[in-house]
């Protein structure tokens, strides 16, 4: 067990997550009413409002907050309790990140800041929309480096050791995040905040969505790592084994670093003012994460047939019935990687050079990043949640809630199947994203999307109903689990903090070297952005004044 | 560091499969010019209306085999008068924003164009069947973006 004031710390991040996930779960239910015609919003609430406020508090918000709650359990469970500074630090860290937070969301339900989570300019939000995205970075930082900071006290009395793998997944994706943060911080600073208040007159547009990008994508290797880090270092021990290879799950995330963060532009491939041989050459970087998803896959399966195999799993797949499918938490988790695979596929497609142009901007990618963000990270951090919260709190996870995790974690797969396959669909047939309902003046081909099973609007809209039944269960979980459940106290009744071993001996130093990775990541930052970014600057055009068209 | 000989085969297969695909998708684009929208030209936002070819919106013909359509997207509408091209015939469409960025999106066809004020997009297209095809924008614009669209006749 950790320390209690870790626990609270934990605890509070967990439980804004959870907020914003019930405010944000409720957006998307009145979205794919709006989309099928079927909701009229009152003239005082905006469909876009509800869009944004939708994306922001489920991708960034609940993500955010609950990775720091899960690093901050791990990282006190593996390296022993925080000390008063990094106590302090995480506890500044995680108000400076509320504050960024409760001012955005604030601009955004006064219709303030009717500009999605990309914030395109030159559209204009309230100058404090960027005031609090920019604090939400800031205070993540904050975070980070305490979290880091008790990494560096952990590593001056281990001298010579290397880290538990808990621990240097973590920094990685610390590592990742800060790297990462320069991009969105550089523009959100030095363009939009003396913009937005009034102190400059024009924007450089493209240089903005560019640097936005730069962040963009390493953005969604921000949520993801995590949720592999419950894969590698969380699902062996639920399945009773060890980690598979320690060097290779330091090394999967090591080439994270590397090429997450080189290959914003494959975002922008349909856009002017890049030309196409730096967009190709981060189409070519971009496709170099698939190494570390293989290696990932690998490692997953491998752990899988040595539990399945010592349970006494017999022939080639006999051992795929012996895993523990009874176990929410691991189910959950499982289900999670199943939804990867499609997903993970469709992320090619979508960074495929000219293969872009067809799926751009329809609801191919809404669908795309239900089924990575959306079930992938998401489901992982539910099965993570029926363990963390019980852990943290010291409360009971009754036979009952099992059960009622089971209905959830199922009618969130159906509802996302049903959704996500609806929206790959329409996409594909040209229906566009992050647009209220239109019937184009009932051209031919809009009403086509009303017509098939599969390709419907109202499909759509019965995946987002269940999907929104789950996630009130969840939360009915996370409220008993955090408050009303009954606390344990016999020793068989503690939730236990489930971490497999890794073994090290076989791991080489120069993995925890961080240096090497951090200058070679920036070598290929400069080699893959310096030249595009320096003649965005250069051939600028007359720069763009601000529009509120909202 | 210590792998697995199934897990060798494994990354491999990978990362030949890697090869192949990039190689598919180089030699699609730089061989073949099927490269998405672009365009390195820039303009002054401000002064669309008086620069060439916005000046004059619309659709010109270049020579026999090609014509050119120029385009301002504004919020939440296209200036583009008039939109009928050829079937058969290579079509250069270019698009520049006088406001926030829009995109330029053909249904059921491949032009699908980001247009980003001060920059000028530009995509060329053959369309091989006739036919009214709906225009829309797809990057959100502003409280009316779902009712930024058009019509392109094709004969």
């Amino acid at each position: 067990m950790i320390a209690i004031r870790d626990r609270k710390l934990a605890l509070w991040n967990i439980g804004v997550a959870y907020i914003a996930f019930l405010i944000g779960t409720l957006c998307g239910l009145l979205q794919v009413f709006i989309r099928n015609d079927a909701l009229k919003l009152p003239s005082w609430l905006d469909y876009y409002q509800i869009l944004t406020a939708h994306g922001v508090l489920l991708a960034l918000i609940f993500t955010t907050f609950f990775i720091f709650g899960f690093f901050i359990t791990g990282m006190s469970k593996s390296l022993g309790s925080f000390g008063p500074k990094v106590y302090l630090f995480s506890w500044i860290g995680f108000l400076v990140t509320t504050i960024g937070t409760v001012l955005a969301t604030a601009m955004i339900v006064s219709g303030e800041a009717s500009v999605l989570y990309t914030f395109y300019a030159p559209l204009k939000a309230s100058g404090w929309y960027y005031v609090g995205l920019a604090l939400f970075v800031v205070g993540t930082w904050i975070s980070s480096f305490a979290l880091v900071g008790h990494y560096m006290i952990w590593r001056k009395k281990h001298k010579g050791q290397l880290s538990p793998l808990f621990a240097f997944m973590t920094i990685a994706t610390i590592v990742m995040w800060i790297i990462a943060c320069l991009g969105v911080v550089a523009t959100v600073l030095f363009q939009f905040i003396p913009w937005a208040f009034g102190w400059v007159d024009t924007i450089n547009v493209e240089l903005s969505r560019s640097l936005f990008w730069y962040f963009g994508h390493p953005l969604v290797y921000f949520w993801l790592l995590p949720a592999y880090m419950a894969w590698y270092v969380i699902v062996p021990k639920l399945i009773g084994t060890k980690v598979f290879s320690d060097s290779l799950a330091r090394l999967s995330f090591v080439l994270f670093i590397l090429f997450s963060i080189p290959v914003g532009f494959h975002h922008q491939l349909t856009e002017p003012g890049i030309s196409n041989f730096w967009k190709f050459l981060q189409v070519v970087l971009t496709f170099m994460v698939i190494i570390p998803s293989l290696m990932t896959a690998f490692s997953m399966f491998a752990t899988f047939e040595i539990a399945g195999r010592k349970k006494g799993g017999k022939g080639l797949f006999g051992w795929f019935t012996k895993l523990p499918w009874k176990d929410v938490r691991f189910t959950s988790i499982f289900v999670a990687m199943a939804f990867f695979i499609p997903g993970g596929a469709g992320g090619i497609i979508n960074a495929s050079f000219q293969l872009n142009e067809i799926v751009h901007n329809t609801l191919w990618i809404v669908g795309h990043f239900h089924i990575t963000v959306g079930t992938p990270v998401a489901m992982t951090f539910m099965g993570l949640t029926f363990w963390i919260i019980p852990y943290l709190t010291g409360r009971k996870f009754s036979k009952s809630m099992q059960k009622l995790g089971f209905i959830q974690i199922i009618t969130w797969a159906i509802g996302m199947l049903l959704m996500s396959t609806s929206q790959h669909i329409l996409g594909l047939l040209g229906a566009p994203r992050r647009t209220a309902y239109s019937g184009y003046n009932n051209h031919p081909s809009a009403m086509e999307w009303f017509d098939g099973i599969l390709s419907n609007h109202v499909t759509m809209a019965i995946g987002g109903s269940i999907l929104f039944l789950s996630a009130m269960i969840l939360i009915y979980i996370v409220v008993m689990t955090m408050f009303i459940s009954p606390k344990a106290v016999k020793e068989r009744d503690f939730v236990d903090f489930p971490m497999a071993e890794s073994d090290v001996e076989n791991t080489p130093k120069f993995l925890e070297n961080w240096w090497i990775w951090i200058g070679i990541a920036f070598v290929l930052i400069i080699i893959a952005y310096a030249i595009p970014l320096s003649g965005m600057i250069h051939h600028a055009p007359p720069g763009s004044e601000g529009f509120k068209t909202w | 560091m210590h792998l697995h000989k199934y897990e060798k085969i494994w990354l491999i297969f990978g990362l030949v499969s890697l090869v192949v695909f990039l190689s598919i998708v180089g030699v699609s684009a730089f061989s073949h010019g099927h490269t998405p929208a672009g365009g390195m030209t820039t303009i002054d936002p401000k002064k669309v209306n008086e620069t060439a070819p916005f000046d004059k919106p619309g659709v010109t013909q270049i020579n026999d085999d090609t014509y050119q359509v120029a385009i301002v997207a504004m919020a939440f509408g296209y200036t583009a008068p008039d939109l009928k091209v050829p079937v058969g015939k290579e079509i250069i469409f270019k698009l520049t924003s006088t406001d926030v960025v829009h995109s330029f999106t053909i249904d059921n066809t491949k032009v699908n164009m980001m247009v980003v004020p001060g920059q000028i997009t530009t995509k060329s297209y053959t369309f091989d069947k006739p036919g009214k095809y709906l225009i829309l924008c797809n990057e959100y614009c502003g409280s009316g973006h779902h009712l930024m669209s058009t019509e392109i006749e094709v004969y």
